[in-house]
C-alpha cells in the first residue's frame, strides 16, 4: 500500500544508521548519495513529481551513473513548507551524508535553506528560478544549472521590440515574488529600448476566476506578457478566449505560463502564443532526443519546465564528477569544478557558468504550432550565451534592487 | 494513587527528555526533538482555550507567527540583541492575542471558530502581502542564533536544552493555571456559562484573560519557532499550521497536560521522520487520527490512562 520511497531504506532504517551517521569519507566504490529535495504532497506536487520524474528518466538513460559512479538518489518531499524543507535537507546533510543536493523546487524553501547549506558547505543545484539565489544573495557553494527568474522574460522583451515591434504592451502576472521577478525584467528590458508597459496587473496566486482581470485589459496593445506558475497560464488563456479576446492581441509567457504541463489541455487556444524559456522539449540535440523519448515511454509526457531541470542539473554535474575522476569529498573543489567548466552537451544545450553560479546558455523563443491534435512549443529563435544579467555590466545591475513588485517602477501605467 | 502514578509518569518523561541528547546518535535527531517540543509549546498554548475554555480556535498560528516574525524582523533589519527581541516578540503576539480576544470573544462555538479562521486568514495575508515588512513568500532569514546567558544556542543540544526548559515553564504556568481559581472559572465559564453569571463572575473578562495566556504561550512558541529554523515564512501563521496545532490538542487528549505534548510528538515524527519512507504519509497521517479517534475518542494519553487503569483492574 505505502511506496517505500529509498533505495537505502534497510541500510538507514533500522539498526545499521550509526553507519552513515558519522559522515565517512566515501570511497570510489561507494555510490555517489545526491539528496533531492522536491515536493510530492501539498500544491505543489505537481511540479514536485515532474521534476522527479525528470531525475529519473535521465539516469534510467545513463545506467543510473553519474561521473561514473553509481546514484543513490535521496528523495524527500518537502511539503513545500519551509520549515519541513529545512528538517529534511539537515536529514539528507547530517543523517543520510549527501554528498550534495539538488533543488529544492520553490523560491521561498532555497531561501529558507540558503544560509544552512552555506554554513556546511554543501553543494547545492538549484532548480528555483529566483533572482536572489545568484544576486544579491549568491551563494559560494550555489549553482543553477537553469536560469533566474528574470533571464528569459530579458530576451522575450528584446524579441517583442524588435522582431515583433511591439510598443504598447501590458504585463499580467501571479502577484507572487516569481510572478514579480518575471514581469519587472521584461519592463526593464522592454522600456530600455523604448516601449512602454502601459498596464499592469496582479491577481493572486490562487484567483478563482479570471474574468475580472480581463475585463480591465485595454484594447489598444500590441501584446501581454504573462508571468504565470502552475496551472495559471491554462485558466488565464482559456478565460481570455471565452472572452472574445482570443487572437487580438497577441500573448507572450514567461517560463512557466505554456509549460509543456498545461499546454495539451490549453488546446487550440494555445496556437501562436510566444514564450521565452532555457529548454523547450522539441529541440533537436541526441541528448534531449533520448531525454523525450524516456520521459514519454515512462511517463507518457512531454519534459516541461519542472522534467528538465533535474536532468540539466545531472549533465552538468556528470561532466563535473568525471574531471574530478569520481572525487566529490572537497565541497570547495566541486563547486569550483562545476562552476569553471563549460558542458557542450546537456539537454538545453551548452551551459557555462558565470560568476555568481548562474548558467550562461540558450534561451529560446517558442511559438505554440499544433499538427496531429498536439501542441508544441516550437522554436522560432535561438539566443546563444544568454546571461542573467542580459546585455547589462553585471557589476552596475547589482547595484540596483532585487526584481520585485515594485522595482523597476513602471513609468507608462495609463489608468 | 493516580496522583502518584501520574508523578511518576512526568518524572520518567523528564528523564527521558534529558536523556536524549545522550541516547540520539546525532544532531539531526536532536533538531527532531527539538521541533516536536517547540511545536507541542504551540499545541499546549491551544488546549489553554480548548482544554479549559471549550473554545477550538482555527487562527492560533498567528500569535506563533506574528511572534516569529517579531524576532526575525528585530533581528534582521533592526540589529536588535536577543535581549531585547524576545520580550517585543512576546508583546507583540499577547497584544495581537488581546485585540483577535475582543473581536472572536463575541461569538461561541462555530462562530467563534470561523471567527479566528479569518482573523488567522488575516494575517496570514499580511505576511504573504506585506512584502516591505515581511519579504512576502521569501520571508525572512536570521543568519544564526544568538548567544544567552552563556549558552551559544548555535549548538544543537544547548538549544535542545533551552526548549526543554522553555517547555517545562510552559507546562508549569499551565499546570498552576488548571489548579488556580482562574482555571476553575475558565472551565466553569465553559460548562455552565449561565451559572457563572449567575453567580456573580464576569463570563467574557475570564474567557478574555484565558484566550490571552493562550496567545501568550503562542507567542513564547513563536520566538522558540524563529531561532529553531532561523526562517519564518507565511506558512509559519497559515490555516494549515493552525489546524496542525488543533490536530495535535485533539489526537494527544484536550484538557490534559502530557496530551498536546505526545500529539505534537506523533505528528512531528509523522511528519519528518515516517514521511522520508513512506510516500503517502498524508494519508497514514490521516488514518492514525482516525483510527485514535474512533478507539479512543479522547485522544491518545487519557485513552491510553484509561486502557491501563482497566488492564490493572
Amino acid at each position: 500500500m505505502f511506496q517505500l520511497s529509498r533505495r537505502g531504506i534497510l541500510k538507514t532504517g533500522l539498526g545499521a544508521s550509526a553507519l552513515t551517521l558519522t559522515g565517512i569519507p566515501a570511497r570510489a566504490a561507494d555510490p555517489l548519495r545526491i539528496g533531492f529535495l522536491t515536493v510530492k504532497t501539498g500544491p505543489l506536487a505537481a511540479g514536485g513529481i515532474q521534476m522527479e520524474q525528470g531525475m529519473l528518466a535521465w539516469l534510467k538513460l545513463n545506467k543510473n551513473k553519474i561521473g561514473g559512479r553509481d546514484v543513490e538518489l535521496m528523495v524527500a518531499d518537502t511539503n513545500g513548507v519551509p520549515a519541513t524543507t529545512r528538517t529534511k535537507t539537515q536529514e539528507l546533510v547530517e543523517r543520510q551524508g549527501a554528498n550534495l543536493l539538488i533543488g529544492p523546487l520553490a523560491a521561498f524553501e532555497a531561501l529558507a535553506v540558503a544560509d544552512y547549506t552555506e554554513a556546511h558547505k554543501m553543494p547545492t543545484l538549484g532548480l528555483a528560478a529566483f533572482d536572489e539565489g545568484t544576486q544579491k544573495g549568491a551563494q559560494k557553494y550555489f549553482a543553477r544549472p537553469t536560469s533566474s527568474a528574470g533571464q528569459a522574460s530579458h530576451v522575450l522583451a528584446a524579441y517583442c521590440y524588435t522582431e515583433l515591434k511591439m510598443r504598447r504592451m501590458a504585463v499580467i502576472a501571479d502577484d507572487f515574488a516569481y510572478g514579480h521577478q518575471q514581469t519587472s525584467a521584461f519592463l526593464r528590458v522592454f522600456e530600455d529600448m523604448g516601449g512602454k508597459i502601459v498596464q499592469k496587473i496582479l491577481p493572486p496566486l490562487n484567483a478563482p476566476d479570471y474574468g475580472t482581470y480581463i475585463s480591465q485589459i485595454k484594447t489598444n496593445l500590441d501584446g501581454i506578457f504573462m508571468g504565470f506558475a502552475g496551472s495559471n497560464g491554462f485558466r488565464f488563456t482559456k478565460a481570455f478566449f471565452e472572452y472574445g479576446l482570443g487572437g487580438k492581441i497577441q500573448l507572450v509567457g514567461g517560463l512557466t505560463a505554456m509549460d509543456e504541463a498545461i499546454l495539451q489541455q490549453t488546446g487550440e487556444d494555445a496556437v501562436g502564443i510566444i514564450s521565452g524559456n532555457f529548454y523547450t522539449p522539441s529541440l533537436e540535440n541526441p541528448e534531449n532526443k533520448a531525454f523525450v523519448a524516456q520521459m514519454n515511454a515512462d511517463y507518457k509526457a512531454d519534459p516541461g519546465y519542472y522534467a528538465c531541470g533535474p536532468a540539466i542539473v545531472a549533465a552538468v554535474l556528470d561532466a563535473a564528477i568525471t574531471k574530478l575522476g569520481g572525487k566529490v569529498d572537497d565541497p570547495d573543489l566541486l563547486i569550483s569544478t562545476i562552476r569553471s567548466n563549460t558542458v557542450p552537451n546537456t539537454i538545453r544545450g551548452p551551459v557555462k557558468f558565470d560568476a555568481y553560479g548562474q548558467a550562461i546558455g540558450n534561451i529560446y523563443v517558442r511559438k505554440v504550432t499544433r499538427a496531429g491534435g498536439k501542441n508544441t512549443n516550437t522554436v522560432i529563435k535561438t539566443y546563444e550565451n544568454v546571461s542573467q544579467f542580459w546585455t547589462y555590466d553585471p557589476a552596475e545591475f547589482l547595484k540596483n534592487p532585487t526584481y520585485s513588485r515594485d522595482w523597476p517602477v513602471a513609468k507608462n501605467l495609463e489608468n | 494513587m493516580t496522583r502518584f502514578a501520574s508523578m511518576r509518569g512526568w518524572a520518567l518523561t523528564l528523564i527521558a527528555l534529558a536523556m536524549l541528547p545522550f541516547i540520539l546518535p546525532s544532531d539531526y535527531y536532536l533538531g527532531i526533538a527539538t521541533h516536536a517540543l517547540v511545536i507541542a509549546v504551540l499545541a499546549l498554548s491551544l488546549d489553554i482555550l480548548i482544554g479549559q475554555g471549550g473554545m477550538s480556535s482555527l487562527g492560533h498560528a498567528a500569535y506563533l507567527g506574528v511572534s516569529a516574525y517579531a524576532v526575525a524582523w528585530t533581528t534582521r533589519n533592526a540589529g536588535w540583541p536577543a535581549y531585547a527581541a524576545i520580550p517585543f516578540a512576546l508583546a507583540l503576539g499577547t497584544l495581537t492575542a488581546c485585540v483577535f480576544g475582543v473581536l472572536a470573544l463575541r461569538a461561541r462555538g462555530l462562530g467563534f471558530l470561523m471567527i479566528t479562521l479569518a482573523l488567522g486568514q488575516v494575517m496570514w495575508g499580511a505576511a504573504y502581502r506585506w512584502v516591505d515588512l515581511t519579504g512576502g513568500d521569501n520571508g525572512i532569514r536570521m543568519q544564526a542564533r544568538p548567544v544567552l546567558l552563556g549558552f551559544d544556542l548555535n549548538n544543537a543540544t544547548n538549544f535542545y536544552i533551552i526548549v526543554c526548559a522553555v517547555l517545562l515553564t510552559t507546562l508549569i504556568a499551565i499546570y498552576k493555571l488548571d489548579h488556580s481559581a482562574l482555571g476553575a472559572c475558565l472551565r466553569g465559564t465553559r460548562d455552565q456559562p449561565r451559572r457563572m453569571r449567575m453567580l456573580g463572575h464576569d463570563v467574557w473578562k475570564i474567557r478574555f484573560v484565558g484566550f490571552v495566556s493562550a496567545g501568550f504561550w503562542g507567542a513564547v512558541a513563536g520566538v522558540l519557532y524563529a531561532y529553531d529554523y532561523l526562517y519564518v515564512g507565511p506558512s509559519a501563521l497559515s490555516l494549515p499550521q493552525s489546524a496542525e496545532a488543533l490536530l495535535m490538542v485533539v489526537l494527544g487528549g484536550a484538557g490534559t497536560l502530557a496530551g498536546p505534548v505526545a500529539g505534537a510528538i506523533v505528528i512531528t515524527v509523522i511528519k519528518t521522520v515516517v514521511s522520508s519512507y513512506v510516500d503517502r504519509w498524508y494519508t497514514l497521517l490521516g488514518l492514525t487520527f482516525i483510527i485514535v479517534v474512533s478507539v479512543m475518542p479522547k485522544g491518545l494519553v487519557p485513552g491510553i490512562r484509561s486502557w491501563m487503569k482497566g488492564n490493572r483492574a
